[in-house]
Order: structure tokens, then sequence, then C-alpha cells
């Protein structure tokens, strides 16, 4: 686990400041059916390598970010802010 | 062995003397010393009882690897058990015991596993405390509970402070021996932040005892000398006594620095310890080589050390470990040993160097070339060795042994990110990973063996590091080394066959236990440590796991390469819970938060009730109240029958605002709120995505586009965060913006028939039923305009009620002034418990019956869900089999059919009739109260097909208290069911 993390709002910031939520799985349209939003509730990947999780930036600005670490090496290799990830896959 | 003082030399302070005592004992000694130094100059050669066979041990080490010498330290609070004397330094009054050993150190019963050794191989435990199985509890485990540990914990609590603190640098340099002191040097001469740290009180490593010279100064002199110029430079921070201990990811290094440890007691606004997390852009570690003890027979007798230590003890602390010192070394570290002791004026009584053809450069009247120690005798200490060599055996007197079994660099803190050391055939030893980003190692941590080679690699290093952050500088130059004698060649001598040869001293793990491993099937490295417990405990192996791997390599017929290392891990020494805790200690554990109308509860006499961080009121006794219920009973009635004022300030309290807001709220909600009026609140329920519940709450509309969410006490932060997750990553495009403002209102509840006459003496506007309606929500104006509230038509007691916030820093006045005005109205303040009673009476539910399990159709709020929002948190989960199932318990009241029977919260419904099984287990009783409305206890149940049996007799069956009580299910409204008294 990473003991830094760069937040884009506030530089590198501890790690204790930060509440890890989980994978950074999209929600599905209202309307994408049964399967998908069983899937988006309850089932996760568990992957070895670069995974994208939500973290709460909770004891600083508050904005979620999406961080990308790689489970099997400890880099952090990526930290944005939530909402402009769900904007660029708008776009 | 005989140790003593020599008559000079060492850099103790000999002008002044310090008293401390060992087992009770009165012995002095110097400042300067540590306490195995001051042990050995007064002869105590005894410090220790192994862990297992309760053999007598002595010193080893010098440093921090030591195996035996541990002690405990202190008393009371400031007990420290398993302190190494080694690193223990020596202050006035200091006060140490020997550990592991009944009723004393020199007679000890436990010694007698010794005897029981042939039966307590490796492995003991698993293979005898088998069976039988009753035999566990009563014999097995507290047996070996007894047995297990060294020294005992204090049950005092410390007195002391700890703290936390982060440092950053350009570079950190781990050691400060000659190559960290030359690195360092470079770094700072070029302007690069640099913190040094060193785990001794001094700095200098090996420069404190090395008998060689650099440019003509001797080695001590030429360290103070580097010492003095970094002090000059502001740059660069020295910290002694610190001890990096683990090296974790994005470069922050784990330090623990023990700032009053080497006196009795901290300096007035000193810490016991401080821990350090430095953030470094790079690191160098400068930690040197650990010498390998040599595995022979009878190696664990007092007075058998390590080679170096017995030269550091003589040239740093001035004292003579033997009288008669022999030395047994693989390598021309075996000359050089001798020749150190000798120029302290040692008698060297005899070389044995286990390798043939390496002439020594040094006269001793014995000297065995390819000859080992084979034997050691003495009862508590060496009193004779034996020396089997090509031409027999030879036996002699000796009171001290120096050993030197070549050298392990320290490489602990370069694998605790996950890389593998590496065998290195020509060191004979493991060596640091490859391509460490960020980190690098120089001198003997690095290989080096030489004193040359040491500070022209810490200058080399720290050279490239300056010039990669950017700054110019160039490695520091020194003069000519004169008198280092490299180790020259090595040769592997894993052991020397023949009798009980340890090579865990702090485990008694053997050579044969060993062996024994690897013939169960034992033998892979990681295996073999848990079997034997080779490397375990308070050393964690710094001595011990080399040579062990030799021999486990050497009885597999592999090279050590192949057998590899156990893993490293943090801790590089025992760090201490204080230094960790710092300061969340006690009080300190969490915050309080109490309140803004906790002064005014106090005045009211408050019993306070903990939950979470927060401290509540939970009830007011009054004169003659001796009991909670008198007191809350009282609180009931009095709200149903004139008023009272009860503080919700705990609520969690959230301003929402934007043009999206009530969209926003829409979608959080499951029931509707995009078309709420302004100036009206409504109750709102949050779902979780799966379906259930999440949390409850009003939500007032105070102007188009802001809102004021209430949310419950328990989940206000959980809430906040969820909104935020929601506006931020799920709907970013929304207009939506949020403040929690718990803390910032002071929030009380007025409840009660006459709670309208009491608010309306401090509000201006008119209070009217018309003017302010159930679920108003509006900013009013209190006392004559001198200050504004916001006022919320809201109850949760079924009572004519309302909430009033005004802020926070106002609470206390407001309340006090509302108590005034209700006096005459017989006002009562109101806490916790007659809320929670109030509430149980309407069938109000709170957290107890929203557990995470419930749906809203459980919980009778299935209309409130909307059907016509296309989106909300939790709708699409919500017609799954399992939550639309017609057996789902859902909330129901239950009473006693006997009002002088009771029943607890948790007990569980059964069908009359029916056998107390689990399989007929219908639910469960979630809140319970005495209602003195009713007149006996009520309580809420989620029960199943509950609002179908209004009326049905069950029986409430408490299996853990052995309590069962007919009763009878009902409404869950038990008071004014037709609510006409809250819209009065």
């Amino acid at each position: 686990m990473a003991s830094l993390i760069r937040c884009p709002h506030c530089g590198a910031r501890p790690k204790e400041e930060f509440t890890i939520r989980g994978a950074a799985v999209t929600r599905p349209q209202p309307d994408a059916g049964e399967d998908a939003w069983y899937a988006y509730v309850y089932l996760r990947d568990n992957p070895m390598g670069p995974f994208d999780e939500y973290w709460h930036h909770t004891s600083g600005c508050r904005r979620w970010l999406v961080v990308s670490r790689d489970t099997r090496t400890h880099e952090t290799y990526g930290v944005r802010d939530a909402a402009a990830v769900a904007g660029e896959s708008r776009s | 062995m005989t140790a003593y003082r020599l008559g000079q030399g060492g850099r103790i302070d000999r002008s002044r003397t310090l008293g401390f005592t060992f087992d009770g004992t009165a012995l002095s000694g110097h400042p300067g010393d540590t306490l195995a130094s001051a042990l050995l100059a007064n002869n105590r050669l005894l410090v220790g009882r192994s862990f297992k066979y309760h053999r007598p041990r002595g010193v080893v080490a010098a440093g921090a690897a030591e195996p035996n010498a541990l002690v405990t330290v202190g008393s009371a609070g400031r007990r420290e058990p398993n302190s190494r004397a080694t690193m223990v330094e020596l202050h006035d009054g200091l006060r140490a015991e020997s550990q592991n050993r009944w009723p004393s150190l020199n007679w000890d019963v436990g010694a007698l596993n010794g005897f029981l050794s042939p039966f307590l191989s490796a492995g003991f435990y698993y293979k005898t405390f088998m069976w039988p199985a009753s035999f566990w509890e009563k014999l097995y485990e507290p047996f070996i509970r007894r047995a297990a540990g060294l020294g005992r914990a204090s049950y005092h609590a410390d007195p002391d402070r700890y703290e936390k603190v982060w440092a950053h640098c350009d570079l950190l340099v781990v050691g400060a021996g000659p190559t960290g002191l030359a690195a360092a040097l470079t770094a700072g001469r070029a302007g690069a932040e640099v913190i040094l740290a060193d785990e001794a009180s001094e700095p200098g490593g090996s420069l404190l005892f090395d008998s060689a010279s650099v440019d003509g100064q001797p080695a001590g002199q030429f360290a103070t000398q580097i010492l003095a110029e970094l002090a000059t430079l502001p740059n660069v921070r020295l910290m002694t006594r610190t001890t990096v201990f683990g090296w974790f990811d994005d470069m922050v290094f784990g330090a623990a620095e023990r700032v009053s440890r080497h006196v009795s007691q901290p300096l007035p606004g000193q810490p016991q310890e401080r821990l350090w997390r430095i953030v470094a852009k790079r690191a160098i570690l400068a930690t040197g080589a650990e010498q390998r003890p040599l595995v022979f027979p009878g190696n664990d007798r007092p007075g058998v050390m390590l080679a170096d230590a017995a030269v550091s003890y003589a040239r740093r602390f001035g004292v003579g470990v033997g009288r008669k010192v022999a030395v047994f070394a693989n390598s021309d570290a075996g000359a050089r040993t001798a020749a150190s002791l000798q120029a302290a004026g040692i008698n060297v009584v005899a070389l044995v160097d286990a390798r043939v053809g390496h002439p020594a450069a040094v006269t001793v009247p014995r000297i065995f070339s390819g000859g080992v120690v084979s034997g050691t005798s003495g009862s508590r200490a060496l009193g004779a060795i034996t020396v089997r060599h090509a031409g027999g055996e030879d036996r002699f007197e000796a009171d001290a042994l120096a050993m030197a079994g070549g050298y392990s660099p320290r490489i602990h803190l370069a694998c605790h990110r996950g890389g593998k050391p590496r065998w290195s055939d020509a060191h004979q030893a493991f060596l640091a990973p490859e391509g460490l980003a960020g980190l690098t190692l120089a001198g003997s941590a690095a290989g080096a063996r030489t004193l040359g080679e040491c500070l022209s690699q810490g200058a080399a290093e720290a050279a490239a590091v300056v010039a990669d952050l950017g700054h110019t500088g160039t490695a520091a130059q020194f003069g000519a080394v004169d008198g280092d004698v490299p180790e020259g060649s090595v040769r592997a001598l894993w052991h020397v066959p023949g009798g009980k040869a340890f090579v865990d001293f702090q485990n008694d793990v053997t050579v044969k236990d060993l062996g024994l491993a690897v013939r169960e099937g034992f033998s892979d490295v990681e295996l073999a440590k848990r079997y034997t417990t080779t490397g375990m405990a308070t050393d964690q192996g710094k001595l011990s796991n080399v040579n062990a791997i030799g021999i486990l390599a050497e009885a597999r017929g592999v090279s050590p390469a192949e057998v590899g290392t156990t893993t490293f891990r943090p801790f590089y020494t025992p760090v201490s819970f204080g230094a960790l805790t710092g300061s969340s200690t006690g009080h300190h554990f969490q915050p309080v938060r109490r309140s803004p109308l906790h002064g005014w509860a106090e005045k009211h006499n408050a019993v306070f009730v903990e939950t979470g961080l927060w401290v509540r009121s939970s009830w007011f006794p009054r004169q003659g109240e001796t009991h909670w219920r008198q007191s809350v009973d009282r609180e009931v009635k009095t709200v149903r029958e004139a008023a009272g004022l009860c503080d919700v300030s705990t609520l969690g309290k959230i301003e929402i605002f934007g043009a999206d807001a009530a969209e926003f709220l829409n979608r959080v909600y499951c029931n509707a709120f995009a078309k709420l009026p302004v100036g009206k609140a409504r109750y709102g329920l949050m779902l979780r995505e799966d379906g259930m519940i999440y949390d409850d709450g009003t939500t007032s509309r105070l102007d188009e586009n802001h809102f004021f969410m209430t949310t419950t006490t328990a989940l206000a932060a959980g809430v906040m965060n969820h909104l935020e997750f929601c506006a931020q990553t799920l709907w970013p495009d929304l207009d939506v913006r949020m403040a929690s403002s718990t803390d910032q209102w002071a929030q009380m509840a007025i409840a009660g028939p006459l709670s309208r006459a009491i608010l309306q003496v401090i509000v201006d506007e008119d209070l009217s039923d018309e003017n302010v309606p159930f679920l108003a929500a509006k900013t009013v104006s209190l006392f004559g305009g001198q200050l504004e509230g916001r006022l919320y038509r809201i109850s949760f007691s079924g009572e004519l009620a309302y909430e009033l916030g005004v802020p926070a820093g106002f609470g206390e006045a407001v309340a006090d002034a509302l108590m005034e005005a209700g006096e005459p109205h017989g006002i009562c303040a109101y806490g916790a418990e007659a809320l929670g009673v109030l509430r149980i009476e309407k069938g109000h539910v709170t957290h107890a019956e929203i557990n995470g399990t419930v749906t809203a159709e459980d919980l009778g709020f299935g209309r409130m869900v909307s059907q016509k929002k296309v989106d909300f948190i939790g709708k699409h989960m919500l017609e799954r089999e399992g939550l639309v199932d017609a057996e789902r318990p859902r909330l129901v009241g239950v009473k006693p059919l006997n009002p002088e029977q009771s029943f607890r919260t948790g007990a569980h419904i059964l069908a009359k009739g029916a056998e107390a099984t689990l399989e007929n287990d219908q639910g469960y009783v979630t809140s319970s109260a005495f209602s003195p409305h009713v007149g006996s206890t009520i309580g809420l149940a989620l029960v199943t097909r509950g609002p179908d049996r209004h009326g049905e007799e069950v029986v409430i069956w408490n299996a853990l208290a052995g309590e069962t009580v007919p009763g009878v299910l009902c409404d869950p409204n038990f008071v004014d069911p037709s609510n006409e008294k809250l819209h009065a």
C-alpha cells in the first residue's frame, strides 16, 4: 500500500488522510438491466496488477479521487479527480 | 572469564562515576558506558538465561544484534522488558534485572530443561502437545504460556509522553559510521537537505573502536573532525539514538528516536520516544555489516563473544573482556583482532585460524593454522577451550574467546519492499537486491571490506545522488588510511562438528535441530525457521540467520544461494508500543465531541452517556429520584402532558446548495424531493444501492436552491461522504455543493402540548398552526430581532413539537431562555433515554431497526418509495425475489399479555404454542422500553408478516436469559394512532 498519495488538489499527503472505497466501477444506466446492476452492486475483480480505486480525501479537500495503483508493486501511477474521470468517460 | 576495566583508554568519562543495580546488587560505571560494558567492567559475565534450556549466557555483541543480554530496565510504568544491555546507556540510578530465571540468575530451576534437551528438540511442541485433546486447556496451554516469552511487561500505566513527527529531506543517510559520515559530508557540502540517522548514542560507528588511522589521525579523532564540520552545515541534521526501522512505499522511512531512554526520566517538555516518518528523495544505506559468530561445540558459554565486540569493549569502553583471551576466526579478522586487543593492553593467549597457509602478522603464544575450536569448558563462564588441529587436540586455559565468522552486510531495510537478497560467493554473504529505486547501499553494507573503500564509496554514492538531484558537489576526499587490516580470504566454515553447537542463541537452536528439520522434510528456509524457531524473537536472527542458511545448504548439499533467506520485514529492531501509539492513549485515544448544549445539560444535572465520539445527556435526575427509570418516566410524562426540551445537536446537519440541489436530493432519497416547497420539511429515506435502507432524516427547503438535511447521529459522517461520492463521481454534471454544519448549529427539540406557548415567548413570528403548520421550516427572528434561528415543526415524540436551531455559540443562552419561559408551564429537560421511550411509543424507527437488513417495505415505508422516478440510489435492486418475499420480517409492535411482565431487546418471537427452537424463530425485538403511557414494557419488532398479525398472541423468547413471556403483536404506534396531537 502506498504511503503517500499525490492528491491533484493538495499534493503528496499521507495515506491516513484518505478513505478507500474500492474498485472504481461505473454506475450503470437506469435501464441497464438486472445483470448489469447485479454486477455493479456485488461483483468485483481482484486483479493482480493495475487497479483503479475510489479514494476519498476525507481529511483533506474532501474530493473523491480515482487512484491507479499496481497491487503487486504498490506503485501509484495516477491520481485524478473522480469528477474529471467521470467527465472523460462520458465524452 | 575475568573481565575488568582497563587502566586507560576508551571513550568513557572516567572522572565521573554512575551508580546502578543489577538484580539488586549495587554496581558502578562511567558516562559513556552501556549497561553491557558496565556489567563486563564489574566482571558480571552471566547476564541472562536462554529461552528454552535456561542455559547461562553472557554478552555476545556490542550493538543492536545482541541475542543474549536481554534485561528488564526500570520500574513501575517505566519498566521495559527485553532491553538489549548493549544498547542501554548507563545512567545514574539505572535499575536492571535479569530475565527468564527462577529463583535467581545463578540458580535457575528452569535449567533442568537442559537435562531434558534430548526430548526438547525442534518441533517438540508440535509433537508432544498433540493428545489427548482434553489436556489442552488445563495442562498444555498453561504450561506453554508460562514457558513463553522472556521479560514480563509492566501492569502499570506508562507515565511518559510519546510523539509522532514527519520529516522531509533530499537525502537520508542511515548509519553514521565511516560510510555514512563521508556520504553526509559530501551531500551536506553540496547544499542538499540531509538527515543522518544513527541508532547509537554516539555517531561514528566502527570509527569509535577501529585501530586504523586516516590521514595520520586516529579513527576516533577523524570521526570527531567530520562531525564538527557537519555541525556547521545547517542543511545537515544529525539524529542520534534514532533507529531507522523500516523502508516503506514512496520513500517513506520509519524511525524511532529514543529521546529520553538514556536518562532516568524524560526532561521537562521532552517525550520518552519520538516516532519519525521521514520522506526522503533519496536514501543511502550505510548500515555496515554484522559480524557472524562461529558455530562450534560449547559456543554459547559466557565469555565467548564476537571479535569486533571484544575490540569495541576494549577500545571504546576501556574494558578487557578477559585476562587470557583466545581468538577464533576463518579470515584475517583473527590476526586483526589479536593485534587490536594487544594494542589495548589485553593478554591474547591463542589465535585459532580455520584456514591453512595464512601466516599471521602478529605474535601470540599459540597460533593454530587450520585449527578449530572443538569444545569449551567452565561452569558459568569460560575456563578453557579445546582446539582441534592437524596435530591432534590441545586444551588450554582461556577466559574469553573472540570469534570472527565473516561479515553479513546489514541489508534489512533494502529488502523491506519485497526485494530478494542475492548470495555472493566472493563475500560469503547475502547482498542487497539490485535495482532499488531511490535507495543505494554503500560501504560494508554493500560488501566493502576496508575503511578506505567505505569512505570513498560513501562519498561517491552521495556525490551521484546530489548530482541527480541537481546540486553541484564533488565526493569528499580523505587522506590515506593506515593500519587497516582487511578480512582477506574467508573460509566457509558453517559449523564445527562435535557436541552441542548453537546457531541461534536466543532461541536455543542447535546444528542438530536444523539437521532434524531437514531430515523431517522442513528443509525449506521458511519452514525450517518455523519448525526450529531459528531467527525468531527479539533479535530476528541478526547473528544466526546466515549461519542457519549455510548449515541448511550443507545439509541439503546445495549453495546458500539456493536456500535463500526468509523474508525481511519491518521492524529492524523492536519498537516500543509507546512510540507506535504516540499521543493516542487514554483520554486522547479519540476526540471527545461535546454538544454546544453540554453546559446547559450540566446545569440541569444531566447524566451523560458516550455514544460514539459524542457525550450525550442521557437523563436529568431531580431531587428524590434514586433510579434512572424514575427520571425517565417523569421526563416522558412531562413531554406528553406539558413540554420538554431535548438536545438534538448531535444529529448530522448538511447544508446543500445549487441549482440542481433538488434534483440531487431526488436521486439520493427514495422518496420524492423535487417538488418540496420552500419553507417545508420532509422525512426522507436513503437507500443503499442494494436496496436496503441506509439512513433517514428530515430535509428542509430553506430557499429555492438551499436545502438543509439532517441525518442520524451515528451516520452523520457516513452520509456526508456518501453525498460527496454521489455528487462528485456519479453525477458531476449536477450543480450542487454541500457542507457539513453539524458543529455550527445548536439544535434543540421543544416537544409537548405546551411547546408552542413556550416557544412563542422567544420567537418573534406568530407560531399559530396556520402560520407554522406541521412540517413548516423557516428562518425566524428571536428575542425581538437580536438573533436569527431556524425553526422546523417536526416531531420524533409524536407530540406537537418543534426543533429550533441557533448558531452554536448561542445555544446555551437560548436553551436557558426557553427553560425560563417554560417554567410556568412545567417544562423539563429530557435526555436520550426519554427520547428513546417517546419514539418507541410512536413506532418511530432508529438504527436499531435500520440495521442494514431492512427495506422500506419492511418498516412500513413501502408507499414512500417512488414508482415514478427513473433513478435513485437503491432503486434497481428492489425487485429482487428476496426483497419482495411476503415472509420477510416486518415492523410490528409487541407487548406482554401481563403488564407486570417485561422482556428485553433482542428477544425472539415464536408463534404461540410453538416449540422454542431456532427453526420456529419468527423474528426479534429491535427496541424495547417501559412505556409510562401504556403502563407496561413495549417493543418494536421485526416479525414475519408482522403488520398482518396485529392482535395475535405470541411468545417472546429470550434463550440467553432463560425468559419466556406471553405477548401480543400490535400496531407499533402505541400513542395517539391518529396523530391528532402532532397536528394540534
